[in-house]
């Protein structure tokens, strides 16, 4: 092939012949070469050859050219402008500068991809918002680089300024970019596909044929078929435009607008949220007030009083576990059977709380997140009165449920002698103790031989001071132990039903048979999730419009030859390069082709239709 | 507990494990044979990237018209049909593609069939090793990295056999990625394996078979994507190379050569990605759902999630770069390898070097 072939028919000169010289013509503006009808000879070709690098690199600005007006407004994208050389004017002309910089595309590619880099370091060094114990940790290990870390936020990366910051400008830059592009497509919208360039074989798809069918009628069968497909056509002149695909441009726009109002919702989470945490014993209750909860954050703008007037019961609750295999102690199922009303006054009704099944009510939602066992025991003073009898919830420190606590007898407990002192009791409880190894840690998460160490203390428990106590923690600075006849510490192991009698008559303390156990809950209030959600489904639908969906142009041009037989010019262009474009044209002229049948070739060489077409 | 149940479930298991093998045997035949059909594919002596390079493929009108032939029904007459034009858009590169790893030679075109029948058959094996593991814990198989694993093989090689049973052009991939196949698989059966179990509470939901099952196709699919891309790096590097007037080395000509035209590979790792960038959204949207039910929050910047949204972030930068001009190409090509290494470290790193709520049973 050499620069001067052409993709034009041979023969139908007219228009389409014009495009015949293009490549030794490179040079002449758009529409001056229509006088060179196709007849380039053997010396212009060599010309041409020798101009080949000229040509090229004209080719591509002359594209641009000729196609300027079929390609226009065929995106909303923003043009790309240059970042370096700033305005050199006023304010004004900075601000506008700045804008315009922050609204284009290649700060937005740099402000995502700033964002997913600034998540990385929050994802290798513990967070305080997941696991202040880590953070901690981690501090004491690295007393080096901590308060470095401790500088740069990196404690909380997704709340520190930095990240903020990126993805403040992003949102800025998003609206930014939104509000002219859905302008300017509402503008496409009401507009009309654009007239048919000049030279349709410019185009990335193109093809022509003739026919003996009239120009005009021609034009109005593909003014049918189009719109029968339902394109967006326009017939001016000897052409006729059509469009397709807006749904795109809308998919896109959705999916920008979307992501705003995920934004915004998890951002009014964030303000108006509230959660807390509670340990519920079986036959204990929780009503949803702020004094109730054992921890509680809320979102700045959170009104304490909003909280929902709910309350739940918890009326049992059962776990089960793999007793053999490999993983046996695997917790299968966690149950909680609870008793609720939706507010003072309501119905109780009856229900369950699972993991990944919360109950929802009133707005709020209560989860179960952990459980262990509440031992419970009876303990008489020195004069026999029983001072205490419930059950009290211990931490599990291992996944056989090993756990430790205190029982604390704050009031009511009087020595042998009736002097008021208060008690306190380090507890280790095991639901199954190892006969076999005899070692006080848990075999089996379940209640399978359950036995509870007891280490008594007697004295003040220092609640009084007004310091926070941990209620799993005894403090013994002011607290003396009960001794054995050893002179140690007095500690013995309680099957349920035994009794361990303090020494010097100083009372009991019986393990009670009934063992029960705890579940804690978190009582979340997220407004906005609903927004959120819906957002997330709307990002979903407009991505999918906006990557599936080619907009994309197509013109007809038939126009009577100079031998009077008609020709029919075919051609599209996509928003991008794809293989769909060219299948699309190729149908949509076999159905013109069909209303418009070829004409018998009357020229000699039927072959060189089209001639750049051997490969 | 039922024993006669319980020895079934462990029989069951068993069988899994020793599909997994056998379908790792099969593989390794496959990969045994692509090599060959590259081997034999090297005789042929194609070069027609450089002569379509130095020969007139330069410049606009020559634009290398590509003729669709519109199929008619029963008219045979040539003219009855219009030739469908193709012009790439001006600065492309418009060459042909290669013709596979065979090279047209017909003893490496055979061993090529004979490769994609065996990884036909070590599919079929390994899916049913999956679906035994399925059936041994009554579950879906993808509570632990090495359920995870095997399944994610598998729909890898399940999303490129159908591939080619929509007749695309994708055979080449074959060898990179039966390859990789029998890495993973490898890597599952030593170091990630866990013996069949039950799923703890917090992974009882069919929010986790929504999650996870289309986590485990978008990684498949981002994976050939991936590969395309690499290989649409090299091949690019290549062509360049031939355009600058240079002579690249004889076995980068021989493997090139075959490859597809750079311009193919770039547009089908686009289409791929593209194609899965709304499905992975849905998947991280799914995953925040479920996090929402069983955590009680529904994004916690936990480092599974922390990293699904980073790999989303990295993929939206590549789609973002590509519907701006002057990012096509090379540099799109790396945002996309860079976004598939999230993904991975996604996978294999976080799982393994970060602690987090994501990790459950076994590794
Ligand atoms: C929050 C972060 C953003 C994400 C996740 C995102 C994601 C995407 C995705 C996935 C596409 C589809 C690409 C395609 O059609 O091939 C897209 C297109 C686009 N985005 Fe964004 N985008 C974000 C922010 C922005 C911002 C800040 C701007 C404006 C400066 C912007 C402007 C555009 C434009 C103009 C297009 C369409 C280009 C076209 O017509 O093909 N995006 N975006």
């Amino acid at each position: 092939m050499s620069k001067t072939e052409t993709n034009s028919t041979a023969g139908a000169d007219g228009t389409t012949g014009a495009d015949s010289t293009t490549g030794a013509d490179g040079t002449s503006p758009l529409g001056a070469d229509e006088a060179a009808t196709g007849e380039a000879t053997g010396a212009e070709a060599a010309a041409a050859e020798a101009r080949a690098e000229t040509a090229e690199a004209q080719a591509e600005a002359r594209d641009t050219r000729e196609l300027g007006d079929a390609t226009s407004q065929l995106s909303t994208a923003p043009r790309e402008e240059s970042v370096i050389g700033g305005p050199t004017l006023s304010v004004v002309g900075w601000a506008r500068w700045f804008w315009r910089q922050l609204t284009s595309m290649r700060i937005a590619l740099i402000l995502l991809f700033l964002l997913s880099l600034a998540a990385i370091p929050g994802s290798l060094i513990p967070q305080t918002s997941s696991d202040e114990l880590k953070v901690q940790t981690f501090r004491d290990k690295h007393t080096v680089v901590s308060p470095f870390y401790d500088k740069l936020q990196l404690f909380h990366v997704y709340s520190s300024v930095w990240f903020s910051a990126i993805y403040i400008l992003l949102f800025i830059s998003l609206i930014g970019c939104i509000i002219p592009r859905t302008w300017q497509f509402v503008g496409q919208l009401r507009g009309r596909p654009p007239v048919a360039p000049k030279r349709l074989t410019r185009l990335p798809a193109y093809t022509t044929w003739r026919t003996n069918t009239e120009p005009e009628a021609a034009r109005e069968a593909a003014v049918a078929m189009l719109r029968k497909r339902r394109f967006r056509v326009q017939a001016t002149g000897d052409a006729v435009a059509a469009e397709k695909g807006y749904l795109r441009e809308t998919g896109n726009l959705v999916f920008h607008i979307a992501l705003i109002v995920m934004l915004v919702s998890f951002a009014w989470g964030q303000l108006f949220n509230s959660n807390g945490g509670k340990l519920v014993v079986e036959g204990d209750g929780f009503a949803n007030t702020l004094t109730q909860y054992d921890d509680f954050k809320s979102g700045s703008l959170f009104d304490v009083n909003n909280l929902a007037p709910f309350s739940f019961h918890l009326d049992s609750f059962s776990a089960s576990y793999e007793t053999s295999g490999p993983e046996v102690g695997s917790a299968r199922a966690f149950t909680a059977h609870v008793t609720y009303t939706a507010k003072p006054g309501d119905k109780p009704r009856r229900t369950v709380i699972e993991l990944n099944k919360p109950l929802v009510v009133d707005g709020s939602k209560v989860y179960l997140i952990s459980h262990g066992y509440a031992p419970s025991v009876t303990i008489k003073d020195g004069r026999g009165k029983t001072v205490f009898h419930g059950a009290t919830p211990l931490l599990p420190i291992d996944s056989n449920l090993s756990s430790t606590g205190a029982i604390k007898v704050m009031d009511g407990y009087r020595d042998k002698n009736g002097k008021k002192e208060q008690l306190g009791i380090a507890a280790f409880f095991v639901p199954t103790y190892g006969q076999k190894t005899g070692q006080m840690f848990s075999q089996f998460p379940g209640l399978g031989f359950p036995v509870l160490n007891v280490g008594p203390f007697h004295g003040s428990l220092g609640v009084d001071s007004g310091l926070p106590q941990n209620v799993y923690q005894l403090d013994t600075s002011k607290m003396t132990q009960f001794k054995d006849s050893k002179g140690k510490q007095l500690k013995k192991t309680l099957l349920p039903g035994e009794t361990l009698k303090l020494p010097g008559g100083a009372g009991s303390i019986t393990m009670d048979k009934d063992i029960k156990q705890w579940a804690s809950f978190q009582i979340s209030h997220q407004p906005g999730s609903l927004s959120a959600l819906f957002g997330a489904c709307a990002a979903i639908i407009g991505l999918a419009g906006s990557l599936f969906i080619q907009r994309r142009r197509i013109w007809v041009r038939a126009t009577r030859g100079t031998d009077g037989i008609t020709v029919i010019e075919m051609a599209g262009l996509g928003r991008s390069e794809s293989a769909k474009l060219p299948e699309e044209l190729g149908d949509l002229a076999v159905t013109l082709n069909s209303e418009a049948p070829t004409a018998p070739e009357p020229d000699p060489h039927p072959a060189e239709t089209v001639e750049g077409a051997e490969k | 507990m039922n024993l006669a149940a319980a020895a079934t479930n462990e029989s069951l298991a068993h069988t899994s494990n020793v599909l997994i093998y056998s379908s790792m045997a099969v593989y390794m035949l496959a990969f045994f044979a692509h090599t060959a059909e590259w081997l034999f594919g090297s005789r042929s002596k194609v070069a027609r990237t450089a002569a379509a390079l130095t020969g007139d493929a330069k410049g606009v009108s020559t634009a290398n018209p590509v003729k669709v032939r519109v199929a008619k029904g029963g008219s045979t007459a040539v003219l009855d049909r219009p030739q469908i034009i193709t012009r790439s858009a001006s600065g492309s590169r418009d060459l042909p593609d290669g013709p596979g790893a065979h090279g047209g030679d017909e003893q490496g075109d055979l061993y090529g069939r004979v490769a994609v029948s065996l990884t036909v058959l070590a599919f079929a094996i390994e899916a049913s090793g999956v679906l035994a593991r399925a059936l041994s814990v009554k579950r879906a198989p993808w509570a632990n990295m090495y359920e995870f694993s095997i399944t994610f093989s598998a729909v890898a090689v399940a999303v490129y056999l159908v591939m080619l049973v929509l007749k695309k052009n994708i055979r080449w991939i074959g060898l990179p990625l039966v390859a990789t196949v029998l890495l993973a698989l490898g890597l599952a059966v030593t170091v990630l394996y866990t013996a069949s179990d039950q799923l703890v509470p917090a992974l009882h939901s069919y929010w986790l078979w929504i999650h996870v099952s289309t986590a485990i196709l978008c990684g498949a699919v981002f994976y050939v994507g991936a590969v395309a891309t690499l290989l649409y790096l090299f091949r690019d590097r290549y062509e360049s190379k031939l355009a600058a007037g240079l002579k690249p080395g004889a076995f980068a000509t021989s493997v090139m050569e075959r490859l597809p035209a750079s311009a193919t590979l770039d547009k089908f790792a686009y289409r791929i990605n593209a194609a899965v960038f709304p499905l992975w959204t849905f998947t991280i949207i799914a995953g925040a759902i479920w996090a929402g039910d069983a955590w009680g929050k529904y994004w916690e910047w936990d480092p599974k999630e922390t990293w699904s949204f980073i790999t989303w972030v990295a993929y939206a930068c590549y789609l973002h770069a590509r519907a701006t001009a002057g990012w096509k190409g090379r540099k799109a090509a790396y945002l996309a390898l860079i976004a598939f290494g999230c993904w991975l470290f996604n996978y294999y790193g976080v799982n393994i070097f970060v602690t987090g709520k994501h990790s459950y049973a076994g590794v």
